[in-house]
Formats: C-alpha cells, structure tokens, sequence
C-alpha cells in the first residue's frame, strides 16, 4: 500500500510499528508523550501504548540516554528523542564514552541497540541551538551508527531498520524536510539500512548530500540541466558507515564529484568522502573533489542562515569549478 | 570529623555493639545472622585485603598499569553487598573489589583490566555484577535505568521478596559532584525505581577533601531528592549490612529508591600512581587506622568467644590467594588484534571488518618476523 505522507508522519508510523511489533520498543524523550513531541513525531503513541512505553522524562539529556543504556541491558531497545540538535551535547559522555563503547566494553555478553532520534539542520528560522548539524562528531565515533532519511519514505523504513539494529544508532532527521509529502510504500520490502543511492541520474558531474541536502541537489540538478548540465544525485542515507561503492561508480563515469552539506566543512563527513573518493578513484577523477558546506563558524542569526547554508547557486558554483578543470 | 549526630552504627571501635532506639530495627537483622554468616563477613574483609595488598605488589613489580587499592573501605562493601540477594544487580565504581569476589569474579579478571587486557572484563549478565565504570557517575544512570526496566518488566513490588529485584550503584563522594548523580537521583525519584545509592564517602576525591564536594553531609543530598536517606559508619560491617538490607527490602518492594552515604576512609592512595602525603596528615590516617574495620570486628568475633584456628585459616586463604593470583597473572596471554575489532558492533560493520582484515594481510606481510 502507498500513501502520500509528510516525513514527520512516516516516522511517527514507522515507530508505531516498531513499538506493535516488539514490546521491548520504548520512546523517551522530553515532550513526547501527552505533547508528542515538538514536531509531533510522535503524536498518538502514548494514548496507544500507554506512559510506561512513551516516557515523558524529567528534562535532563544525559539522563536520557545514561537510562536508556541501563534499560538496553535489561534487554529493552529505547527509541529516545532530542528535542533539537544543539541540545545533545549534555548527553554527549553517556552517548561518546558510554553508549559507542560499551558494545566493545562487553566483548559479546551485551549489545545495546538504542536509537537516539535527533532533528537537525537548518531552514527553519530559528533561535540559537535549533539549526545545527552536529553528524560530523558521531561519525567520528566508533560504535555508532549514523543514519539521516531526506525522503518520507526512508524516514518511515529506516527508522523501523535503526530499532531492529541491535547496534546504536543516532538518527538524524531533517527538519526542514518534515512537512513536505511524498509516497511511502507502506509494505514494500526497505532498501539495506545502509546503502547510499542514485536517486537522479546524469554525465557531467556526480553530487552528494544527505538529508535537507538531498532535495537542495535536486532542485540544482533540474537548474542545471536548463544549462545542458548534466548532473547525478546521489543521496548518501547513511553517514556511518557510508556506503562507497555507489559513489566510486558514479564518479567512474562522471569524473567529477561535488559533496555538499549543511555541516561546517572543517573535518567533517564530506571532507571523509572526499578523501575516500580520492584515495580509491584517483584515476577516474578529472578534477579535484570540492566540498559546498556551511561555513566554520558558529550558526549564525537566522536572518543569516540563507548566507551561511549552502543553496542551488553555491552548489551550481561548485559543480561549474569542477567542470573548469 | 566526618561521623556527626546522624551517623549509624552498631559495632563501637573497641568491638563492642551500642545500642540506641534508632538503631533497634537494624540490631534485630544482625542479632539473626548465624555465626557462618559473620565468619562470612570477616573472611571476604580480610581476603580481600591481602588480594589488595598482592595487587599492590604485583603493580610495582611491573605486572599492572595501575592499582586502585580498597583498603580501609572492607566493611561499607561487605556489609552491603551480603545485603544483595542473588537476584539484584551491582553496578560497581572501580574500587569494589571486595564486593566482586563476593559476586565470583574471579579476581585475575579485575587485574587483567589494569595490565591492560581487557576495557572489560567479565560477563556481567551472568554474575549480576556489572562492569566497573572509569567516568565517574556515569554508572548511577545506567543502574537506574536498569532499575526502571526492573520495575517496568514488574519484578519489582509484587509482594515477593524471594523473587523481586532490585539494583544497587556504588560511587564516591568526589563523583556526587558529577551532573549524572543527580539526573540518577532526579530520574530514581521520578520514577520510584528500585534502586539503591551506595555512597562510600572516603574523605577524598584523589587529593581533594569532600568538604569541596558539600559543605553539608552528603547524606543529604539524597534528602535534597526526596529521597530516604541515611549516613553510616562505613567502617562498621554490621551497620552497613544491616542498613542495606532494610533499604534493598525497601527498593524491591516498590517503595522507591534509598540513599546511604558510608562513611569510611581510603587508608592507602587514590592508586597507585597516588602521593596521599602531598594532601593529608599523618594523625588524620594515624585516627583511621583506630577505625580500621577489620580490627574493630575481629575484636567482635574474638569477644564472641570464635576460636583461633578460623583466624588463622581465613589469613591462610588470603596468602593463599596472593600466592594463586601471583601465579595466574602470569599465565595471562597476551589479548589477540580480535579484542580490539570484534564486538565494536554486534552487528556487521564493513569499515571496522576491513581494517580488521587489512591489519591481517599487513601482519602477514612480515612474514611472521613481528
Ligand atoms: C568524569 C571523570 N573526571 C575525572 C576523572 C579522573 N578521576 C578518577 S578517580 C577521581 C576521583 C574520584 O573520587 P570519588 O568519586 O570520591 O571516588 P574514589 O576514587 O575516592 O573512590 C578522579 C578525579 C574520571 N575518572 N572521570
């Protein structure tokens, strides 16, 4: 069955199947019970499941995820919620030192399969801490697995895919990308929890992003080809462990790559792939790997994000600078 | 001084049991141990000191990293931990090695952790202990998640104390300063999690005097929570089992979680890598050793009338087992490449499997010459 859906709705089905199909499934998170949540991704959920599986808990983010980690090796699998990116960081020891480390800590006896859902990333206009793409920190970070949707579609089977992960797994969603709808096919079989995708084919040059990125390359894309551009999309999906072999093909057959995100570029998840990209298709690269990224300082004001996030021109600007070489 | 007006206790320094009318409901538990189980309690004290001091030994002689001696902290952590039952589960700091041996973790396993062969160690599903913690605190949020998860599988409060559960989460005074103490003790609060806060307050977090920490007892800080709490002579093993046990009853009867704060003294160093000469005096150590815990209860059994030949076998089992961890250490093979890529995830993970197997080909490439 197909329905058109936002992405916020698609997640909020795909947890309400995690949570009918396995009762070990848990939400914890601030405002996401009687709320559900500040985006309403999980609207419903605590009238369905009740307040003992949809925890409305005290306001305090390491706490959060320091419980979920007990409640993981009592043999629950939490789904815990971050009300925004700039808010993680209180929680940042128990998801670096505790959460990423204990599966090894463990040697085999425990594995710890908690989700912590985060909305990130900017275009939305507001204060301070709301707009940040923070993936760069848990890519970094062995024991983590680090997912991002752009499509209603992924965002309904790929949360369903990062609770069956017995591994942790920090879900990024896009913000900017909850309302807009698209088709979900609610039964159809889901594409490898990690696999990245060509999701727009072309000649010229090869571009990737992840998240609200995806839909920015699309639209530089369909700009592009009135200028008899050619380019090839590819949506990364995963950001720990990426999924290469996509993207060494399409760079096998365009040359040129071009990596954009929101993330500032200073060691971040696009400079990893342009590094990688480099060291396996040396040979097929007519130019060097350029990155489109936000700028290394902090978010700024929003009255400034439309400067400081990458658009279809800073994109288009990049892909022209690789086809000059 | 550390003991003030709240502070519990039975056992006196001179051997001798007080009696007060706070202390009648605790004295009636001990009254019931038979004299198996106070043997039970001297052995673990004085066994797990000599495994301390062999420890210690094994740690100048080049053996381990480093050694984090409990030396002087015997009676908090085996009063309390007789007062577990099988069920419940331990979430330990670093320095309860008297606590682990009672859980039967085989005591080389800790010193493979500090020779640097394991971040691990054990199985902690298996023993009910779990493993020791190095970020300070950051062990009480897991206990008390586990402890939600206790109550929420509802193996907690069904009126079954054979079967109930509960956790206990054993920390030190520095580590009450930590933010993720008191989330743990929000959380414990807001839920009613079965979960009891073992607080061993040593009197120093490495050089720095707990008067830092709080101006006021720490005990109260767990009263700050809403929480029951109580401050004891941590020196005292009966007190301390006594008390832990009214308040693990407590916790596995659904009735919210407790807080003990011990109070004891780290006769030794922080570890071995630890000077206590640069921030302490020589009488305040001279005032603890009169406090010592095991003294103080050896003059219990010996007034009770237990005879010679038990004290002599308990040091023979404690030589015993110096002599066996001094032979063991030694036989510990070196961890295989394995223990460093297996288990980064449960899961398939094609980046760590092929550094795994790159590591693999690069080490063969030597030809068996590294
Ligand atoms: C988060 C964190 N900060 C600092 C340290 C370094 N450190 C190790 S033990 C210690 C003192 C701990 O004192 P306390 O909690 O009283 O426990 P004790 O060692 O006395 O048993 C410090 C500062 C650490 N392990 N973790």
């Amino acid at each position: 069955m197909t329905e058109n859906l936002s992405m916020a709705k698609a997640i909020n089905l795909g947890l309400q199947r995690a949570m009918r199909e396995d009762d070990r499934v848990l939400l914890m998170g601030e405002d996401i019970g009687t709320l559900g949540g500040v985006f309403r991704v999980t609207e419903g959920l605590k009238n369905e499941f009740g307040e003992n599986r949809v925890l409305d808990t005290p306001l305090a983010e390491s706490g959060i995820v320091g419980t979920a980690i007990g409640l993981a090796m009592r043999g629950y699998r939490p789904v815990c919620e971050i009300q925004f990116d700039g808010f993680v960081f209180p929680a940042f020891d128990q998801i670096m030192s505790q959460l990423a480390k204990q599966t090894s800590r463990h040697q085999g006896t425990q594995s710890f399969p908690v989700v912590i859902r985060i909305p990130y990333g900017g275009h939305i206009g507001a204060v301070e801490h709301h707009q940040e793409s923070p993936e760069a920190y848990f890519a970094h970070t062995a024991g983590l697995r680090v997912l991002s949707p752009a499509t209603p579609n992924d965002g309904y089977h790929m949360i369903q895919q990062a609770i069956q992960s017995n591994d942790p797994v920090i879900f990024l969603e896009p913000k900017a990308r909850y309302w807009p709808k698209g088709d979900v096919e609610l039964d159809g079989p889901p594409a490898p929890m990690h696999q990245s995708r060509v999701v727009r084919t072309g000649t010229d040059v090869t571009v990737v992003g992840h998240g609200a990125m995806v839909a920015m390359l699309l639209d530089a894309a369909e700009v592009a080809k009135g200028e008899g551009i050619s380019l090839e999309v590819i949506d990364l999906r995963s950001l720990s462990p990426v999924d290469y072999d996509p993207i060494i093909a399409s760079v096998a057959k365009t040359g040129r790559l071009v990596v954009a995100q929101e993330a500032p570029g200073n060691a971040s998840v696009g400079s990893e792939i342009a590094a990688t990209v480099a060291e396996r298709a040396f040979f097929h690269l007519e130019s060097p790997v350029l990155r489109v990224s936000g700028f290394d300082v902090p978010f700024p004001p929003a009255n400034l994000e439309g400067v400081y996030l990458p658009d279809v021109d800073r994109i288009l600007d990049a892909v022209d600078r690789a086809r000059g070489y | 001084m550390p003991y003030t007006e709240a502070t519990l206790q039975l056992l006196s320094i001179d051997g001798t049991l007080v009696e007060s009318d706070r202390t009648a409901e605790y004295r009636a538990l001990v009254d019931k141990l038979s004299d198996a189980q106070l043997q039970n309690f001297y052995r673990e004290m004085v066994v797990t000191r000599r495994f301390d001091i062999e420890s210690g030994n094994l740690q100048r002689q080049g053996q381990l990293a480093l050694w984090i001696p409990s030396i002087g902290q015997e009676a908090a952590q085996v009063g309390s931990a007789f007062a577990t039952r099988e069920q419940d589960t331990i979430f330990p700091a670093y320095r309860e090695h008297a606590i682990a041996r009672i859980r039967g973790i085989d005591p080389v396993a800790i010193l493979a952790l500090l020779r640097g062969q394991t971040n691990g160690g054990w199985d902690p599903n298996e023993s009910k202990f779990r493993l020791y913690t190095l970020v300070l605190g950051t062990q009480t949020l897991h206990a008390v998640g586990y402890a939600m998860g206790i109550a929420m599988d509802g193996k907690s409060g069904t009126g079954k104390p054979a079967q109930d559960e509960a956790t206990i989460v054993y920390f030190g005074d520095g580590s009450t300063s930590e933010g993720d103490v008191n989330e743990a003790l929000v959380f414990a609060q807001s839920y009613e999690a079965p979960i009891v806060f073992f607080l061993q307050n040593n009197q120093y977090a490495i050089s720095v005097p707990v008067i830092r920490q709080s101006r006021s007892p720490l005990y109260k800080r767990g009263e700050g929570f809403g929480i029951e709490s109580h401050q004891i002579d941590g020196n005292d093993v009966l007190i301390s089992y006594a008390v832990t046990r009214v308040a693990m009853d407590d916790a596995r009867a659904g009735k919210g979680p407790r807080f003990i704060e011990a109070q004891t003294y780290r006769l030794g160093a922080h570890t071995t890598s630890d000077d206590p000469s640069k921030y302490r005096e020589q009488s305040e150590e001279d005032y603890w050793k009169e406090r010592d815990p095991i003294t103080r209860f050896e003059k219990f059994l010996r007034a009770k009338g237990e005879k010679e030949s038990f004290f002599t076998s308990v040091k023979a089992e404690g030589d015993d087992l110096a002599a066996d961890i001094r032979k063991r250490i030694f036989e510990l093979a070196p961890p295989s490449t394995d223990v460093m890529f297996d288990h980064v995830y449960t899961d398939d993970h094609p980046l760590v499997s092929a550094q795994k197997a790159w590591l693999a080909e690069y080490e063969k490439s030597f030809g068996g010459d590294r």
